[in-house]
């Protein structure tokens, strides 16, 4: 395991001088996009890689769950349909060091998954990411995110939101990364979406990350940067609140208003495998 | 025959090349043309096409008038009218005269419409007007007025070296009356945002039969599902060349290429499947008792013999031996063959319905009914076995207030366990049927569950 992140770190290092580059390139003509992007070292501060038996819950000394259809009962403020359980029908572990939250049920009756690390575990800037091989089909709406750690004093959106991965299930080639604050949350989130051309996200697992810190919120898929939220960017429209800590959610929602609804072909049970969720801090010069 | 399909494809090459003289082993090696268009604004060089026998010949035409995003021309089919005595269906081949390697696509790719919501019998590719060996198809292919991207996926393309059948379609009247559809940009893709799914034998389930030596069985219900780009699956059907076959007891069970099943001795061997590898769902367990003991071989005469099943005479026209009448009968058929005699097998045998009405049987001059059957399974006792025949009357249809019928019962010691039991029953013995001129049905009933063979049912005098 500690050889595979030294490698990792060493590989991660050769890729940003890369995209660094690629950047520079390409967005040359923009006047705010003339930066080089600094050489981040990260340093493994948080993780959890799923070891364990098979058909067990995940580590409760890191996640709890969301359970139900939401505190108002409206599908989570979103239409969602699903019923969020902590079940292990619903969430556990696949025996591989894998977890898997599982969407079931069919004909408009739906049971699945929602955990996070609220109370447990939150941090702040770093870098923040998944490896997560993505379920599909029309209304299937799988979610790696991140919400702020304050939000039973301060509610949402003040609270901040960062998703890490969106994806529709009937665009299995296309994923969505976005924050919500107060002035731009809802249909106004700041967001950008990523399409593969002529592959599927599905096709195999792909590491979802975040390099988040004091003016930038960068979101890779598979090292590959494919945006950056700044400060300036919410000029006028609202606050910049990703400055303190946010707890990890994962979950797999069916239906609602981002996504759609299922349709007669959309194939039940659907799964979200997630390899790993790991948390690196930047590593000291 | 897959080699001699390839030498033939490589000598016309030759001929096409100037019929220069070379050596045909090292012609082998050559690569067929890796073309991808089929059908865009016309005929690709290589395209012909040959309409389905039975099928209106005038159906196909090239289209100028609808075509996809304005395109020069599509491909335009005319559905005839059901019982048009030019043809009453609508089907062919569009096949390449030299062969193509398709191994690179993972995918037939067109657009369709139709001047109305229709469900199109059968759309795909593989057949070449020969052996037929790699067809994929979809069956009830839904088109509506507007166009629509169909995507036929490939399951194991690397299979595809040499094929000729590039599009072939079966279209049938809907409610007897025809319709036209259109089709456009037909070509072959190599699509990333199609996901396999799984491929399925004996469609996804785990089935059990119970066999003899000499029985044959075949692997059928041979799929495969994709998961298209707007996340919806796709099944396509297959034909069993795209399969590896296995038997886990050789012994027992042999299984070819085709996937047909031979049992060889008694035991249980189950045949598995893989395509491209990968393993499919679903399975065929064979369960072997040993050596068949075949019924009783009928001695009479067949002038003296009107015959329902036998395979020592002649059968009169019969609509089906199993009428699965619902809701109350169980019993679900699975009819073997062994050794060229075939055996009616009842499984989960309540009731069970013969019917032949069309026409209905005149046994006037027959004096009894003769059936074989044979309970592989103990006989609990108090167990019955109730004949039932069943005259249609003068209407020779069900119903009408003019039919009759009488019940025979069996009981032990009449009715034992592995042993072929022969039943007679005199017409004589039978004073609830009034006539026997418009026989129309027999009828077993008294079934616990299990499993009843019958053989040999006859009428005779």
């Amino acid at each position: 395991m500690q050889k595979n992140k030294i490698k990792y770190m060493q590989q991660y290092s050769g890729n940003i001088c890369l995209l660094a580059l690629t950047v520079l390139v390409f967005t040359s003509c923009e006047k705010d996009a003339v930066q080089t992007l600094p050489q981040r070292e990260w340093e493994l501060t948080w993780s959890d890689e799923f070891n364990g038996a098979s058909g067990i819950a995940p580590d409760n000394t890191k996640w709890n769950y969301d359970i139900g259809r939401g505190p108002n009962n409206d599908g989570w403020g979103n239409q969602e349909l699903q019923t969020y359980t902590n079940s292990t029908e619903n969430v556990r572990l696949d025996g591989n060091g894998n977890l898997l939250i599982i969407a079931k049920g069919g004909s408009g009756s739906y049971t699945s998954g929602r955990i996070k690390t609220q109370g447990k575990f939150s941090y702040g800037y770093g870098r923040h990411e998944a490896r997560i091989l993505t379920p599909y089909g029309p209304g299937i709406w799988p979610a790696f995110w991140m919400l702020g750690d304050n939000i039973n004093t301060v509610p949402w959106p003040q609270c901040g939101e960062i998703d890490i991965l969106e994806i529709k299930g009937q665009e299995p080639h296309i994923a969505h990364g976005s924050v919500h604050g107060p002035g731009y949350s809802g249909g106004n989130a700041l967001t950008k979406s990523y399409s593969l051309n002529n592959d599927r996200l599905d096709s195999k697992f792909r590491v979802y990350a975040v390099e988040w810190g004091p003016d930038y919120i960068d979101f890779f898929i598979d090292d590959y940067l494919y945006q950056r939220i700044t400060p300036d960017d919410v000029k006028g429209k609202g606050e910049w609140v990703f400055n303190k800590n946010f707890f990890i959610l994962l979950n797999l929602a069916v239906g609602g208003t981002f996504v759609g609804f299922p349709t007669s072909g959309t194939i039940f049970p659907q799964t979200m495998t997630v390899d790993y969720v790991r948390i690196y801090k930047e590593k000291a010069q | 025959m897959y080699k001699i399909l390839f030498n033939l494809l490589a000598v016309s090459l030759v001929f096409v090349m100037g019929c220069e003289k070379r050596d045909i082993g090292e012609l082998q090696e050559l690569k067929l043309p890796a073309k991808a268009d089929v059908f865009i604004d016309d005929f690709t060089s290589d395209l012909a096409y040959a309409a389905f026998g039975g099928s209106d010949v005038r159906a196909f035409n090239v289209d100028t008038k609808e075509t996809y995003n304005n395109s020069a021309r599509s491909m335009r089919f005319d559905v005839p009218d059901a019982n048009t005595p030019s043809g009453s269906y609508a089907g062919g081949v569009f096949f390449s005269k030299t062969g193509r390697d398709l191994s690179n696509f993972n995918a037939l790719t067109f657009y369709i419409k139709a001047n109305q919501a229709v469900n199109i019998g059968e759309i795909g590719f593989g057949n070449d007007l020969g052996e037929n060996k790699f067809v994929v198809s979809i069956s009830n292919l839904p088109a509506t007025t507007a166009w629509k991207k169909v995507i036929v996926p490939i399951p194991d393309p690397g299979k595809l070296t040499a094929e000729k059948g590039l599009l072939y379609y079966a279209a049938a009247p809907i409610n007897n009356r025809g319709f036209t559809f259109w089709i456009d940009e037909v070509k072959f893709e190599n699509l990333g945002t199609l996901r396999p799914v799984e491929s399925s034998i004996m469609n996804g389930t785990n089935t059990s039969v119970t066999t003899f030596i000499g029985v044959t069985n075949t692997i059928s219900g041979l799929t495969s599902t994709f998961n298209l780009p707007t996340g919806v699956n796709q099944a396509v059907n297959l034909s069993p060349a795209y399969f590896q076959f296995s038997s886990s007891n050789a012994a027992v069970a042999s299984v070819n290429a085709a996937g047909i099943v031979n049992s060889l001795s008694a035991g249980t061997s189950v045949i598995s499947a893989t395509v491209g590898g990968v393993k499919a769902k679903g399975s065929l367990t064979i369960n072997c008792a040993g050596a068949y003991t075949p019924a009783p071989t009928p001695i009479r005469n067949q002038s003296n013999v009107i015959s329902i099943f036998s395979n020592a005479y002649v059968n009169v026209p019969v609509n089906y031996y199993n009428g699965y009448w619902q809701p109350w009968q169980t019993t679900v058929s699975n009819d073997f063959t062994v050794n060229g005699d075939n055996v009616l097998n009842y499984t989960i045998f309540n009731f069970v319905g013969i019917e032949f009405s069309a026409p209905t049987v005149n046994a006037s001059s027959m004096t009894h009914l003769h059936v074989n059957t044979y309970f592989p399974g103990t006989i609990a006792p108090g167990r019955e076995l109730r004949i039932i025949v069943v005259d249609f009357g003068a209407n020779g249809a069900f119903g009408g207030g003019d039919d009759t019928r009488h019940s025979t019962t069996f009981t032990a010691p009449t009715l034992v366990s592995r042993n072929w039991i022969t039943i007679q029953i005199p017409f004589s013995a039978m004073p609830g049927l009034t006539s026997r001129s418009n026989l129309g049905q027999i009828i077993f009933e008294g079934g616990d569950g299990s499993v009843m063979y019958v053989d040999n049912i006859y009428f005779y005098r």
